[in-house]
């Protein structure tokens, strides 16, 4: 047994986290920081936490992340980060020459106090910053929220720094992605490409950790959002923000400072989800939906027909990120299947736990809800009341192995296979994807369980 | 003499046909001044005089804010490195969530909980205070308490250690004192580690804070002598993908006892007894030589430098042990494993060895892998054009030789040195002053790493702490066939259509380790320098870019 030691017995735990469902803030601004199109993030703390950083954005990538750090040492904690990251701006600019430095802080410079503006405009003064280059910041203290906050908060970051207003609106619409694959960022593109729609994405993570061999490293990938894009994010006329916990701070923050009105919307994952992303989308834009999306929209409702009668009443145990979270709940639920237990590790507020407890009211059975909870307590409840699926990180592999349960890898951290940044499980045609995946995991088992006389050909 | 001795200093050096010293001033010119001067001092060309004398390098030195290295920290030293793959204890991280995350089952060290009778194994699990902004501004030593409490409640482990992140340190958390005081609350060995990110320049901080932990805390907690004529520890020794389990097979084949191993596959009961063995066999210097210091002093357990990466260096690792033990028998039974060994190992290379031949490698990784791996690669045939170590200190490169000239700093001062004396009762010297003279006069050396620099060929490149920007430039500068380092360099590398061997995680695969290990790195490292994948990176119409068009009349 891989987790021996898990009691089935469930004590209140006050102080004691087991087996995290989130990681600290700085993470998810690291990766907010690489859509910024020739941006080069900056964790402004120890080292270890930009190497922890890469190494795990890297193991679910399988790309380059690049990112500096100010490498703190005993002396710059007691006395002040100033002269590291002075130094690093310097060496930065000359030796790697960005567009952009994104810099985040962490437990460690928020606890001393840093103030990151200030250190900037010094570095500005002293010219180690030339002109024309940007330096934009976010606070992520780690001991606040999780890596979804990071991930709000340098989002927002792009927002203060960059939108701005010149008074005359142009068509295109903001779409603020949540803390999603590059694979969606590119789906949701898509899907506003299809209908017509002039957009903005930031951040976009597409082409920048999916990229391609070629036998040229670009620190600086071809994809993220330019800085002329992220400027004129202030003149849209209206975002569509995805995914509440990671995206509606940069949505509100657009709006009070360049008065570009805001539609927060769950996460795009299902055939709800889509729908809704996709009406608000037509409204917002003043288009009408093309056959194509229709066609993959139908296409959807005929697979949920094909294969209803395996998913129908299938207990399923969901953890992970709350956008990704709730809006897979929808979906699974709109499958008629059961999600049992649930949990988000990431704190995200009660309207949020209200709002789970909404979709899953009418499936007829007691659900457990923890937010934010972690995976002891989440295969603890498995444990007590078994499921037929589990969703949720690679982490989950080692529930799914000892009890002997069908998983679907989704969220992050995957280190374990390939697909995720590269094939989404966004709008009509991931949501087809994401059945694929379901009913391959739950096909198998059928399989693997049937005997001589049970198994079927034809399924 | 003396004439031919300036002939050989003014000889110029190439390597792989280019100047490398020109390199190296080619690659310094884009730093800013002071940084060309710090890193240049980082940045050495090999030259290896009599007596194994190499030039000064400079390491274990700060890091260059903003150049991209890579570097960790104390706490992945400490919790991540040295104490993570001690399966029966409880682990806590003291902080926010994430240096407990990103440190959980992250390193691939195996282990068998089966083979200690209790069957436990806590190494699948993470285990964190999860500090939030209330216990940064009120203090966290009572969640600290409540936790341990109830990792205690929940899993009733024999141990539980706990460890701390950056804010811990600021915040002033007395952890020491909170795990003395649920030490005598639980009746179960707690202690603590100040381990927090920012201290020392690197991980190398970390091991050193940990192997004071467990030599206070643990080691000397069991006097029963396990079994065994020839027992020995093996130390600095992780596990990844199962290296110590072929090199504990090769031991047992030989009749050795490993006491304990630091500290892949191990359990906190074997550090405990480690005191007991009668040599401590060291494989990654850096990681652990305290440890092996401390012991000796305190307990009279002499130590010897291993190498088990690389077939003979396994061969002659073993022929040292057996030596040290000086009983026939046991020279005899090893020379017999050996004989037994090889024949395997060397068909695997003579296959493939005419696919690697001459290929060009450059290592940069860890305080000891970089220069180990070479042993392997000069089996196969390969150069090694450039090394260094993510974390070494001069002693790793130069030898042990150069310790007294080693200037203690600022970062370095700030890691407690333990003073240990003669444990008065259990102090045992293993061997007779007459048998150690014995053995030294026949250039057996205890107590001695020689370091990575004198093995390497002049005109080699060694370089610490190696920055991106240097891989780049080495990269494009002489395209090698093989660049090892770990995670978040490889791809960086693979872009540039050169395979990248990961030496710390061996990319899931391994182990390497002894002689089963050689023969996996054979295979391995031929998948690698001659896959198809590196063809591919052209497409047909980039090879044969002739215009296609149409008749208008189409």
């Amino acid at each position: 047994m891989l987790l021996r030691h898990t009691p089935t017995e469930i004590k209140e735990r006050k102080a004691l986290t087991v087996n995290p469902a989130k990681t600290c803030q700085p993470i998810g601004a690291m990766y907010a920081s690489l859509g910024i199109h020739g941006c080069l993030p900056h964790s402004h703390g120890s080292q270890g936490c930009y190497a922890y950083h890469r190494s795990a954005l890297t193991r679910h990538f399988k790309e380059p992340v690049a990112a500096a750090t100010s490498a703190f040492t005993e002396g710059a904690s007691v006395f002040g980060g100033q002269a590291n990251l002075l130094q690093s701006i310097d060496n930065i600019f000359t030796v790697y020459n960005p567009d952009v430095i994104a810099v985040h802080t962490t437990c460690l410079s928020e606890t001393i106090g840093d103030d990151i503006p200030q250190i900037v405009a010094k570095a500005r003064a002293d010219g180690k910053a030339p002109a024309g280059k940007y330096i934009i910041h976010a606070n992520t203290p780690s001991y606040v929220g999780s890596h979804v906050t990071g991930y709000s908060n340098m989002v927002k970051a792009m927002v203060d720094y960059f939108s701005t207003s010149t008074g005359a609106k142009t068509k295109a619409v903001n779409l603020i992605p949540g803390f999603v694959e590059p694979s969606d960022m590119a789906e949701i593109q898509r899907i506003a490409e299809v209908m017509g729609v002039p957009y903005i994405m930031f951040p976009d993570t597409s082409k920048v950790l999916n990229g391609p061999l070629t036998g040229k490293y670009k620190m600086f990938p071809d994809g993220g959002t330019t800085i002329e894009d992220l400027h004129m994010t202030g003149d849209s006329k209206g975002t569509i923000a995805l995914g509440r916990t990671c995206t509606m701070a940069a949505a509100r923050a657009l709006d009070s400072k360049c008065k570009v009105p805001c539609e927060i919307l769950d996460l795009p994952i299902g055939l709800q989800g889509t729908d809704e992303f996709v009406d608000k989308l037509r409204l917002m834009a003043g288009v009408n939906v093309p056959d194509v999306l229709n066609l993959e929209r139908g296409q959807l409702v005929d697979c949920i027909s094909d294969w209803h009668q395996y998913l129908y009443g299938k207990r399923v145990g969901v953890v992970g990120d709350p956008d990704q979270v709730l809006a897979l709940t929808r979906f699974l639920v709109s499958l008629d299947m059961k999600p049992v237990h649930i949990v988000s590790g990431s704190p995200a507020g009660k309207k949020y736990v209200k709002a789970l407890e909404e979709v899953v009211a009418d499936i007829g059975e007691e659900v457990n809800i923890k937010v934010p909870g972690d995976m002891l307590l989440f295969h603890q409840w498995i444990k007590n009341d078994p499921v037929d699926l589990i969703i949720g990180n690679t982490y989950c592999k080692y529930i799914a192995k000892d009890e002997d349960i069908p998983f679907v890898r989704h969220g992050f951290p995957i280190y374990d296979r390939m697909g995720h940044s590269y094939f989404s499980t966004m709008g009509y045609r991931g949501a087809m994807r994401l059945m694929e995946q379901i009913l391959g995991v739950l096909m198998d088992r059928q399989d693997r369980d049937a005997t001589d006389i049970t198994m079927e050909l034809v399924m | 003499m003396a004439e031919a001795a300036k002939d050989l200093s003014t000889e110029k050096v190439t390597l792989d046909n280019l100047d490398p010293e020109e390199v190296k001033a080619r690659i310094m010119a884009k730093y800013p001044p002071k940084v060309a001067r710090k890193r240049s001092k980082q940045f050495v060309i090999n030259k290896v005089g009599e007596d194994g004398k190499t030039p000064v390098i400079n390491a274990n030195v700060r890091t260059v804010p903003g150049l991209m290295g890579q570097r960790g920290c104390c706490y992945a030293g400490c919790k991540g490195v040295v104490l993570g793959p001690t399966r029966d204890i409880i682990n806590i991280t003291h902080g926010p969530i994430g240096c407990g995350f990103y440190s959980w089952l992250t390193r691939r060290n195996q282990t068998d909980p089966e083979s200690t009778p209790d069957g436990h194994n806590f190494m699948t699990y993470c285990f964190s205070t999860d500090m939030q902004d209330e216990e940064i501004i009120f203090g966290g030593e009572k969640k600290l308490k409540q936790a341990i409490q109830e990792a205690y409640d929940n899993f009733k482990p024999k141990a539980i250690a706990v460890f701390s992140t950056c804010p811990v340190g600021l915040i002033g958390d007395d952890v020491h004192s909170v795990c003395r005081e649920m030490k005598e609350k639980l009746g179960i060995n707690v202690f603590g580690f100040s381990c927090e990110g920012y201290k020392g320049v690197s991980q190398s901080a970390g091991h050193h804070i940990a192997n004071n932990g467990i030599f206070k805390h643990v080691v000397g907690l069991d006097d029963t002598i396990k079994e065994g004529k020839y027992r020995i520890n093996l130390l600095g020794e992780y596990n990844i993908g199962g290296d110590a389990f072929e090199i504990e097979r090769i031991f047992d084949k030989c009749g050795i006892t490993q006491v304990a191993t630091y500290s892949g596959n191990s359990s906190i009961d074997a550090f405990a007894n480690s005191h007991t063995a009668d040599l401590n066999c060291i494989m990654c210097h850096r990681s652990i030589n305290y440890v092996a210091e401390m012991m000796e002093t305190k307990f009279g357990v002499p130590w010897i430098k291993v190498n088990f990466i690389g077939a003979h260096a396994t061969a002659k690792s073993l022929r040292k042990i057996a030596q040290y033990f000086g009983e026939q028998e046991l020279i005899d039974k090893v020379e017999e494993v050996i004989a037994e060994e090889l024949p395997e190992v060397e068909a695997a290379c003579a296959e493939v060895r005419p696919r690697t031949e001459g290929k060009r490698a450059m290592l940069f990784v860890g305080g000891s892998r970089a220069h180990h791996y070479q042993e392997l690669f000069g089996e196969l045939g390969m150069k090694t054009l450039s090394a260094g170590y993510e974390f070494g200190h001069r002693d790793d490169y130069e030898g042990r030789k150069v310790l007294p000239d080693i200037k203690v700093d600022a970062d370095s001062r700030n890691i407690e040195e333990l003073t240990i004396e003669k444990d008065p009762e259990r102090f045992n010297p293993r061997i007779s002053e007459e048998r150690k003279a014995e053995l030294e006069k026949a250039g057996f050396a205890f107590n001695d790493y020689d370091g990575m620099m004198p093995e390497m060929p002049d005109g080699a490149m060694v370089i610490d702490d190696l920055s991106q920007w240097e891989t780049d430039q080495l990269i494009k500068i002489f395209k090698p066939d093989l660049f090892c380092a770990g995670i978040k360099e490889k791809y960086t590398v693979q872009k540039h259509g050169i395979p990248l061997k990961q030496l710390h995680s061996y990319d899931y695969g391994g182990p390497y380790a002894g002689f089963k290990g050689a023969i996996n790195f054979y295979h391995e490292i031929d998948r690698m320098v001659n896959s198809r994948v590196w063809e591919y990176m052209k497409a047909p119409w980039d090879k044969n870019p002739e215009l296609a068009a149409t008749y208008a009349c189409d």
